[in-house]
């Protein structure tokens, strides 16, 4: 017999597989806030152990992994703030770099020579924050009633047009050199941040990813997350069932500006410099780029995914240089290409590699790495439908 | 039927004139149109009469090219009046900062506190556009003081009382039907983001009480046991009902059903008709329903609307309906009247 809930699995194997995974999608919904600080703890704790085992040591010293760590976990915030904006409230935002620029300006500005104040980091942390929220709701605010592409189109607007203001306003931004000297952040307890010492760097950034991380679960789980999601899916009959949309994704634009605003902070303290250059369409492009091929819509796919593409794109292709260098293969011909692998630079083709990923990925896992539940039911539903009948006609 | 026609019986709904153009198409033309509360109101006609085009028009989904309609007693979709008062309304308070500023600097205080005031009339001034985006309930009662009038938005219909379903069912596919119901229940739930985040005592108490009273909403519509199936793995007649479900969370006074039975088999559409019956005793709700099944029309009305082309050509009881031969020619057509 055919079961009421489920289509029939293809083989015990796979019905087992698919138990687990839902039993580890439904555990999180329980105790969301201790999976999290308990998953992220332990996370935290193993991952300067893992470095220290071939092959890993190999490749740098534990406190330049760290520093790596704490880089991508800056990766992992933005892209956990743009999916609220893309993968729950399904808006297409090109333009988010913007909002990490200014939450790395607003805290040069409030912490470096440049402007002689020396506000704390931690209360700066929310004052970024803040600030990128207000200028979230000062783009979403006229634009989020545009549907679809022209949103993107503003965005992406918005996106290039931030970064060639802090470069042109040079009397208060001092141009392409940027702000520098930019003040680390103090805190007596965990001990010096420097860049030396990236431990403290490390903890701070998984702390905060925890806690976003616990809020954002939070609100995916509400009153607040199910309008998100209901205008993803139909924003018209959200709005007869009583979402006022226009706030609905106003909320999604503001949460997904201040979180990366929050990252910004982060970032601009941790390199003590910040310069128009770092903001560009490429952080944009990366940031969604991780978001889909994590699995938009889920939270923790997300984050995972944006800490490998992180670390792929930083230590995995870096590697692949010294190892082609260290193979020393002959240069070959392929047809009137000569290919020569030892002097190849793949940071280079860094973006080719982006591309040739989330060409793969459509074609083969279109609902991203890690999707959530819904997603998958979303994408897949076709080809399950498919391979249901076959069972049928075989049985 | 004979108290269905009792003028006594106050409106719930009342179109006046009202008409709408798609470019030349006239799709609803100076239709005037009433529904007393209480009542199965039913809007027959032919295909392409407008029937749905009035639905949205009353929805608040789209703008009417002329008339209004009129919501217990209350204007609420029309022309927009006044409209160019709102932008004033829109920088008066940051205009009244600045103007203490200015003040201030005259006055010889401090520069600072000039210059403060200025960053806070901008503030004032974002704080007030975003509020004119937003639209909360208190500021469309800001502009009516202004007599500024600006038609209902779809969330403020729902809001004032009116609930729907879609002709081409529009649930949330990837959502479950618990959520589904959830979503139409949005308006009556209060926790904002802030809550969600905190998780205080008001979130925790409305998602129990919220869950709960959806499941009774979806054992209502007879869905009872389906509560956690995505909305697009149910059965075509189980989604018909969840629509349903999800349209009476909001609590509605007047219910608009677009041809609810549309693709059922018989036996479904009776189920489906001695709901309505069941929704308006229990529930004491208005409904008005679009229908091509002129059985479920002349079983639960208690009066029936003709469009053609866009016009009313007929209203009455469903027996002085059936029997007018303007009705007749318009299903039929013409020569079938001899
Ligand atoms: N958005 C639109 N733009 C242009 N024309 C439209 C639009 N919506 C409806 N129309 C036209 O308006 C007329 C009325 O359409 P409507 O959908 O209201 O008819 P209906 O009475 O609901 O018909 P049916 O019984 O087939 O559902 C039709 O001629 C239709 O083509
Ligand atoms: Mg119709």
């Amino acid at each position: 017999m055919i079961g009421k809930a489920s289509p029939p699995a293809a083989n015990p194997l796979r019905r087992t597989l698919r138990a687990i995974r839902d039993l580890a999608s439904r555990l999180p919904q329980r105790h969301q806030s201790l999976t999290v600080i308990v998953g992220m703890a332990f996370v935290t704790a193993i991952l300067p152990l893992v470095v220290l085992a071939p092959p890993l040591n190999g490749f740098g010293r534990q406190n330049d992994w760290l520093d790596g760590f704490a880089n991508a976990g800056v990766f992992v915030l933005l892209a956990m703030g743009l999916n609220v904006v893309v993968g729950l409230a399904g808006l297409l935002d090109l333009g988010y770099a913007a909002f990490f620029a200014i939450g790395a300006y607003t805290y040069a500005y409030g912490a470096s020579p440049f402007s002689g104040l020396d506000v704390p980091f931690w209360p700066m942390l929310l004052v970024g924050a803040a600030v990128a929220m207000v200028f979230g709701l000062l783009l979403g605010a006229p634009t989020l009633r545009l549907r679809g592409d022209y949103l993107a189109i503003v965005t992406l607007g918005f996106g290039e047009i931030v970064p060639v203001v802090f470069l042109n306003a040079d009397t208060y931004t001092r141009g392409t050199n940027g702000i520098s000297g930019v003040y680390q952040p103090v805190l007596p307890i965990v001990g010096n941040f420097g860049f030396g010492n990236p431990m403290p760097y490390y903890l701070t950034m998984a702390a905060i990813i925890a806690v976003a991380m616990i809020l954002l679960y939070r609100l995916q789980d509400s009153r607040l997350g199910r309008a998100w999601m209901a205008i993803r899916e139909d924003e018209l009959a959200a709005a007869s069932m009583g979402i006022n949309t226009v706030t609905t994704k106003l909320l999604a634009f503001a949460i997904g500006a201040s979180t990366s605003g929050l990252g910004g902070v982060f970032y601009a303290s941790k390199l003590s410099v910040v310069s128009p250059d770092q903001f560009g369409f490429v952080i944009s492009f990366t940031v969604l780029a991780m978001v889909v091929l994590g699995g938009m819509g889920n939270i923790w796919g997300v984050a995972v995914g944006a800490f490998v593409i992180y670390e792929l794109q930083s230590q995995g292709l870096k590697q692949l240089n010294s190892f082609f260098g260290g193979l020393g293969l002959p240069p070959f011909h392929l047809g009137p290409l000569t290919v020569d692998l030892t002097s190849i630079n793949f940071l280079e083709y860094q973006f080719l590699l982006y591309g040739l990923a989330l060409v793969g990925m459509m074609l083969l896992r279109p609902e991203g790495l890690f999707p959530s539940r819904r997603r998958r039911a979303e994408l897949r539903d076709e080809a399950d439908a498919g391979a249901a009948n076959e069972e049928l006609v075989q049985a | 039927m004979s108290g269905a026609s009792t003028p006594a019986r106050p409106l719930v709904l009342r179109t006046i004139g009202l008409t709408k153009q798609f470019g030349g198409l006239v799709a609803v033309r100076d239709v005037d149109f009433e529904i007393p509360e209480g009542a199965i109101v039913s809007l027959i006609g032919p295909n392409g009469a407008g029937k749905t085009t009035m639905f949205n028009v009353i929805a608040g989904l789209s703008d009417p090219t002329s008339g209004l309609v009129e919501f217990l007693g209350q204007r609420m979709i029309a022309r927009p009046e006044r409209s160019w008062l709102e932008p004033v309304v829109w920088v008066v308070p940051a205009v009244v900062v600045w103007a203490l500023s200015y003040a201030a600097w005259l006055a010889g205080l401090p520069l600072v506190l000039g210059q403060l005031l200025v960053l806070v009339g901008l503030g004032v001034l974002i704080a007030t556009l975003i509020t004119a985006v937003v639209r909360p309930p208190w500021y469309g009662l800001l502009l009516v003081r202004f007599g500024i009038f600006k038609s209902a938005r779809p969330n403020e219909m729902v809001l004032a009382g009116i609930g729907r379903t879609f002709q081409n069912i529009r649930l949330f596919a990837n959502m479950t039907a618990l959520e589904n119901v959830l979503v139409g229940m949005h308006g009556q739930l209060r926790a904002n983001g802030l809550d969600a985040a905190l998780r205080t005592a008001r979130h925790n108490r409305e998602e129990v009480q919220g869950r709960s009273e959806a499941r009774r909403w979806l054992a209502y519509v007879g869905l009872r046991g389906r509560e956690d199936e995505l909305a697009r793995n149910l059965p075509y007649g189980d989604q018909r009902r969840l629509e349903i479900a999800r349209a009476l969370a909001s609590r509605p006074r007047l219910l608009l059903l677009d041809e609810p039975t549309a693709g059922m088999n018989p036996s479904e559409t009776s189920t489906m008709t001695a709901l309505f019956g069941k929704i308006r005793s229990e529930l004491n709700l208005t409904i008005l329903l679009i229908e091509h099944d002129m059985r479920v029309v002349m079983g639960v009305s208690d009066r029936v609307t003709v469009l053609d082309h866009g016009e009313k050509i007929a209203e009455g009881s469903p027996d002085e309906v059936r029997r007018d031969p303007r009705v007749i020619e318009a299903y039929l057509g013409k020569g079938s009247v001899a």
